[in-house]
């Protein structure tokens, strides 16, 4: 990743300095250590909530209005929700924007499609906190 | 990133492939290791999307019962229904394939064995995967046919 073609004829003098990296931070480090960390998080998060929701006791036929105000009425399920947001939609920016940088090829391409992810990473992230934390059984009632 | 792994993995017992390429022509048809992390960027970018559209939709219950009620109908429906089996087991092998990548990456002999590991997740894939769409779709499938 930070490999850079290394064509300049004169050799420095051994045991010299080395040559200032690249890369000035460890950012894309810790990027690939989060997508590890949350994945392992998200392992027990989103399998969990996929065999609750789908699977368990009827599934996907059982959800409606009242079973979402049943859940949120525990504080265990608003933060299981809470951090299965978080993590989930930083994993899949994080995901994407490695595509991105892979698939686009103009400068201005990829710029514009990051913007767009970051965008909709932070209006996702916003919107599902917003919910969860202002949820009320009472609505529109 | 994730490409590095996958490149890493994908060569780690690549030589008995090289040359033998059965129809002689010489499109790269790629390797298991390849085809894995393919899938595994597949699998990702489709769960990304969904991922969007289902905080938008869980958002209506911060608007009404009945704007929600009337939304998640949506998803009881036979051909959503079915499409929900698709994404579990887009998540499942994404997620699966994700343990195999970790060990890849931090196992001594991860590397050496990710051949064997893609093959154990194909099975433990299935064994989920077959009593879980029976679940998913039993409902969906005994009202089609008339039952209740």
């Amino acid at each position: 990743m930070t490999a850079t073609v290394d064509s300049a004829p004169e050799l420095a003098a051994p045991r010299s300095p080395r040559r200032r990296p690249a890369r000035r931070n460890n950012v894309e480090l810790y990027a690939w250590l989060f997508m590890r960390l949350s994945g392992l998080a998200l392992l027990v998060l989103v399998l969990g909530h996929l065999f609750i929701m789908n699977i368990l006791d009827g599934g996907v036929h059982r959800i409606n209005f009242a079973f979402v105000a049943g859940r949120w009425s525990s504080p265990f399920w608003q933060f299981w929700d809470l951090a299965m947001l978080w993590l989930a939609q930083l994993h899949g920016a994080n995901g994407l924007r490695t595509v991105i940088n892979d698939y686009a090829r103009k400068d201005a391409t990829r710029f514009w499609l990051k913007m767009l992810l970051y965008t909709a990473t932070v209006l996702i992230v916003a919107l599902g906190s917003f919910v969860i934390f202002t949820f009320s059984p009472d609505v529109g009632s | 990133m994730a490409s590095t792994t996958a490149a890493e993995a994908g060569t780690a017992d690549v030589p008995a492939r090289a040359g033998s390429s059965r129809s002689g022509g010489t499109l790269y048809r790629g390797d298991l290791g390849m085809w894995s992390w393919v899938a595994h960027r597949v699998t990702g970018v489709l769960t990304f999307f969904f991922l969007f559209v289902h905080v938008l939709d869980t958002a209506l219950v911060r608007v009404s019962p009945n704007a929600y009620d009337e939304t998640i109908a949506l998803y009881k429906n036979p051909l959503v229904n079915l499409m929900e089996v698709g994404l579990v087991g887009a998540v499942l092998y994404h997620a699966l394939n994700g343990v195999r990548v970790i060990l890849v990456d931090f196992w001594s002999k991860g590397p050496k064995v990710q051949r064997a590991m893609f093959w154990v997740i194909a099975v433990i894939w299935l064994l989920v995967m077959i009593p879980g769409a029976y679940f998913m779709l039993e409902r969906t499938v005994t009202e089609m046919i008339g039952g209740h």
